[in-house]
């Protein structure tokens, strides 16, 4: 049940682009139309689910203050934290190239239609973000960290879908001042919805 | 001569014409989030003036030892690197405001306008013009974050880099904070502001 909640919660309250405003780059950059957003959103979600995990036992058996506490009782006072950055993102990285070849070779027309997104993934703050937060907060176990990046992905992928489609929209209904078009309506509109997303920071559970 | 004016527009282009925020679409996450107060927008700014241009530099040494398979690991590494030292650095004698800037300087290692301009830049150029490449666009997304964070403090919570500005009389008579500028969603229309405006001025970016 707690991990239930803390799977709805991330979807919604701690929506990782409007309450958080990370993944902001490729948000906007690849949210011109709604088939690529969705292939997008679901590699976020992916990775964010299996990196997610993989950090967290990391974090706690190897870098936090004590975990080593497993190998012997010499090693309780050792602290690798300093390298959790370094260690994270060496985790997301090589993960990306491993996933980038391991659907190459077993389902080439996913490869196909995901292709230049998966290597853009690495970068993406979403996913460090993901790992940097569940440092922050303590999960108590394995399976939140896995809710939780569950959660973060699909809110990512519900908000990047929804611009799209608001995006596609704008280019044949509307008529906006030159300046603006482009770039500018789309952070406006991100805004104004991360202005609607607020109305869930109330909900308790 | 040539060369010379190739390392100038290195580092004027990004102040403006080229700048990695509203022209490029460059690192808008952390331009967004830590720009509620002037000092850790600041303090932000400074760090990834640093972090960039030193990449910059040490990409663009080793760019022809690189395998190109294995390259965006190797940049991440050392972009990760910097970042570790900033981090500990900034936890040493700016303690109050790393704690402001939490997570995010963590996440300058996936701030795109670094890999973006590792890519583009320092992978084919030699040290010193991609120095000065780094510069100019860790200050064009500097000379951003600090607009962005003066309008914020200064409508949000009526003080600039925490000294109140707005006299007590005009609260006296009612004048009251704009909350919402304080809120993450609102720095997002000031940039859309500030690109609506340079957009204005410079024709040929209008889409």
């Amino acid at each position: 049940m707690e991990n239930f909640n803390i799977f709805i919660r991330s979807i919604f309250v701690d929506n990782m682009i409007f309450a958080y405003f990370l993944g902001m780059c490729s948000f906007l950059a690849v949210s011109k139309n709604v088939k690529t957003a969705l292939g997008l959103g679901a590699a976020v979600t992916f990775m964010l689910v299996i990196s997610l995990p993989i950090n967290y036992l990391l974090e706690n058996y190897v870098l936090r203050a004590g975990a080593l506490k497993w190998l012997g009782p010499e090693y309780a006072d050792v602290d690798l934290s300093f390298l959790s950055l370094i260690m994270f993102i060496a985790v997301i990285a090589s993960l990306t190239q491993f996933v980038e070849m391991a659907v190459e070779k077993f389902s080439p027309a996913l490869y196909s239609s995901l292709g230049i997104f998966l290597p853009l993934i690495a970068v993406n703050c979403a996913i460090l973000g993901g790992s940097l937060f569940m440092q922050q907060r303590d999960f108590p176990s394995v399976w939140t960290a896995c809710c939780a990046g569950a959660g973060w992905g699909l809110g990512w992928l519900i908000a990047i879908v929804a611009i799209a489609a608001i995006r596609e929209r704008l280019q044949e209904y509307s008529n906006i001042p030159k300046p603006l078009r482009g770039v500018g309506i789309t952070f406006i509109i991100t805004g104004l919805m991360g202005i609607a997303f607020m109305s869930f920071l109330g909900i308790k559970i | 001569m040539a060369t010379n004016n190739k390392n100038l527009s290195a580092l004027i282009n990004p102040l403006s014409k080229d700048n990695p925020v509203i022209v490029q679409i460059l690192g808008i996450c952390s331009c967004l989030a830590v720009t509620a107060k002037l000092e850790p927008a600041f303090v932000m700014g400074i760090s990834v003036i640093a972090v960039l241009a030193f990449s910059n530099v040490i990409i663009s040494l080793l760019r022809k030892t690189i395998p190109t398979n294995i390259r965006i690991i190797v940049q991440l590494v050392v972009v990760a690197g910097l970042v570790v030292i900033v981090d500990q650095l900034l936890k040493a004698y700016q303690y109050d405001v790393s704690k402001q800037l939490s997570v995010f300087i963590g996440l300058i290692i996936t701030n795109c306008i670094l890999m973006g301009r590792l890519e583009a830049f320092a992978m084919g150029n030699k040290p010193w013009p991609s120095f000065l490449d780094g510069i100019g666009n860790g200050i064009g997304y500097a000379i951003i974050l600090i607009i962005v964070a003066f309008f914020r403090e200064l409508l949000g919570s009526g003080t600039i880099w925490g000294l109140q500005v707005i006299p007590q009389s005009w609260y006296e008579h009612g004048y009251a904070n704009n909350g919402l500028m304080i809120l993450p969603p609102m720095a997002l229309i000031v940039v859309a502001c500030i690109i609506w405006v340079h957009r204005i001025y410079n024709k040929d970016l209008q889409e």
